[in-house]
C-alpha cells in the first residue's frame, strides 16, 4: 500500500494527444492494434484501441466518452472512469500526453 | 479411416528487421557488433533491394525496422529508405553514431517520416570516449547530434555501452541522457561475441564492477523516475541462467547484413554447415519460414539435455546458439552461461582468469581481425 491515490492530471477537459514517436497502428497480418513506440511495441486491447483511434490532438477527453457512451449504449459514468483511467495510464507510460 | 498427421506449427511472422545498411563506420569500437569480417561497400545491396526488403518485410508482418551499420548514415540512400518504410506502415528507427548527423541531413530524415533515434556514446568523459572509439574529435560531435534530435523534437535514446573502463562513470552518463534531453537511455554492457570476444580480457568487469554498475542504474531508475527510461543489459557471463537471445531463434527478429545475408541475428555469420539464406535470390518470406538456418534452432525440438527437460526452455529458448559455437565449438549445446550447463566451468574459468591489467584493444577495423 502507498496510501491515497495520486489524482491525475487528466480530467474531462484535457486534450491529449499522441507523444511524438508513438502512435497507434493496425496490424493486419495479425488483425490487431498495436501501439509503436521508440524501440517496442505493445498490443492495444480492444478498449484501448476504441479509445486510442478517437486520439486527435483536438478532442477533449469528454467527447471521447461521448463518442463511446453512444457507440455502446453504456452508461456515462462506468465508460467515463475507463476512459479516464486508461489515458492516464497511458500519458504515464509515454504514449500519451496532455 | 486413417489420421492425418498434425500440420506442422504455423511459424509466427517476425516483429522487428534489423537493416544493416553498410558496415562502413568512421569509427573503431572494440566491442562492436559486426562480424570480424567485415562487408565492403562494392558488396553492398543497391537502393533498390533495399526498398523491395522493406517491401517484403511490411508484407510479412514486420512492424519496426531498424536501420543500422556499421553508420547507416554513410549511406545517402537513407531518407529515401526511411521514405519508403514510412510508406508502408512501418516504425522506423536509426541506430546511429550522431558523428556524421547535420542539421540539414535531421531534417531531410524528419522529413521522410523517421519516428525515432538511438544515438550512441561511448563514454561521458571526452578523452575515454575517443580513445575508446577511435576517433578524434567524436564526442563533441555525438553532443551537437543530441542536441539537434531534441531541438527537432525527434524522441531520443542515448547508448551507452559499458566495460571496465568505464562501468564507474554510469550515473554521470545517465545525468548526461538527461541534460540532453533524451527519454530513454540504454546502459548496455558489451556483448562478447565477434570484435568483443576479441577484446574480452581487455573489457569484462570484475563482478564487483557489475554489482556497482547495476547498483547505479537502480539508483538512477528512481531518482529519474518519470524523466528518463533506462534499459539495462548485463553481461551474461556473471548471470545464473542464459538470455533468451533475440527472444528465441527465428521467433521475432530477422537482420540483414550489408551484403543482403538475412540471418536469425546479427552474429549468426559464424554458423557453418548450413547455407546462408540471400535476400537477392530468395523472398524474405520464403527464407523465414523454410531457410535451414531459421529452423536449425526454431522451438524446442533441437535442444540437448538439460535444455530439453528445463522448465525454463520457452523462457530463454536455450540461451545463445553464437555463444555457444563460439565457447564450446557447437552451436547446438546448451549456452554455457547456464549454470546448468555441463560445460558451465568453462565460463567460471575464464572470469577467474582476467587478467588485472587490460591487454592492448584490437580495434575494429577492415582487416584488423586476428587470425
Amino acid at each position: 500500500m502507498t496510501g491515497a491515490p495520486t489524482p491525475s492530471p487528466v480530467g474531462e477537459e484535457t486534450i491529449v494527444r499522441f507523444l511524438r514517436g508513438t502512435r497507434l497502428h493496425h496490424d493486419r497480418v495479425r488483425d490487431q492494434w498495436v501501439i509503436q513506440a521508440p524501440e517496442r511495441a505493445f498490443i492495444a486491447d480492444p478498449i484501448a484501441a476504441e479509445i486510442l483511434r478517437l486520439v486527435d490532438g483536438t478532442r477533449p477527453v469528454s467527447a471521447i466518452i461521448d463518442t463511446l457512451a453512444e457507440r455502446f449504449a453504456a452508461p456515462r459514468p462506468v465508460i467515463a472512469q475507463d476512459v479516464l483511467e486508461m489515458i492516464a495510464s497511458l500519458t504515464e507510460r509515454q504514449v500519451l500526453t496532455a | 479411416m486413417t489420421i492425418a498427421p498434425a500440420p506442422p506449427a504455423p511459424v509466427q511472422p517476425p516483429m522487428s528487421l534489423l537493416a544493416e545498411l553498410t558496415h562502413r563506420c568512421p569509427l573503431q569500437c572494440p566491442y562492436c557488433s559486426n562480424p570480424l569480417a567485415l562487408d565492403g561497400r562494392e558488396g553492398e545491396l543497391g537502393t533498390d533491394d533495399w526498398r523491395r526488403v522493406l517491401e517484403q518485410a511490411a508484407e510479412l508482418g514486420v512492424l519496426q525496422v531498424h536501420f543500422s551499420g556499421g553508420e547507416p548514415m554513410a549511406r545517402r540512400d537513407l531518407p529515401e529508405l526511411v521514405r519508403h518504410a514510412a510508406s508502408l506502415g512501418l516504425y522506423s528507427n536509426l541506430i546511429t553514431s550522431g558523428v556524421l548527423l547535420t542539421e540539414a541531413t535531421l531534417a531531410q530524415l524528419a522529413e521522410a517520416g523517421l519516428d525515432h533515434v538511438q544515438l550512441s556514446f561511448q563514454d561521458v568523459d571526452t578523452a575515454p570516449a575517443e580513445t575508446m572509439g577511435g576517433m578524434p574529435g567524436a564526442q563533441a560531435k555525438k553532443l551537437a547530434a543530441a542536441r539537434l534530435i531534441v531541438a527537432e523534437g525527434m524522441p531520443l535514446t542515448t547508448n551507452f555501452v559499458i566495460h571496465r573502463g568505464n562501468v564507474g562513470r554510469i550515473g554521470r552518463m545517465l545525468d548526461l541522457a538527461v541534460e540532453l534531453g533524451a527519454r530513454r537511455a540504454e546502459i548496455a554492457h558489451t556483448q562478447y561475441y565477434g570484435w568483443g570476444l576479441v577484446n574480452r580480457a581487455a573489457l569484462m568487469p570484475s563482478r564487483a564492477q557489475l554489482e556497482d554498475a547495476t547498483r547505479a542504474v537502480e539508483d538512477a531508475r528512481t531518482r529519474l523516475a518519470g524523466t528518463l527510461a533506462i534499459d539495462y543489459v548485463t553481461p551474461d557471463y556473471y548471470a545464473d541462467q542464459p538470455k533468451p537471445c533475440m527472444g528465441g531463434w527465428g521467433r521475432r527478429f530477422v537482420n540483414i547484413s550489408p551484403t543482403g545475408h538475412v540471418l536469425p541475428c546479427h552474429a549468426a555469420e559464424t554458423i557453418t554447415g548450413v547455407p546462408i539464406p540471400d535476400i537477392r535470390t530468395d523472398s524474405l518470406a520464403a527464407i523465414w519460414a523454410d531457410a535451414p538456418l531459421f529452423r536449425l534452432f526454431r522451438g524446442t525440438d533441437w535442444m540437448p539435455e538439460p535444455c530439453r527437460g528445463c522448465d525454463l526452455r520457452e523462457q530463454d529458448w536455450g540461451g545463445c546458439r553464437c555463444q555457444a559455437l563460439a565457447l564450446l565449438g557447437d552451436a547446438a549445446a546448451t549456452d554455457p552461461v547456464c549454470t546448468r550447463s555441463p560445460d558451465h566451468a568453462r565460463i567460471s574459468k575464464i572470469l577467474a582468469d582476467l587478467p588485472e591489467t587490460p591487454p592492448p584493444l584490437v580495434y575494429r577495423r577492415y582487416g584488423n581481425a586476428p587470425g
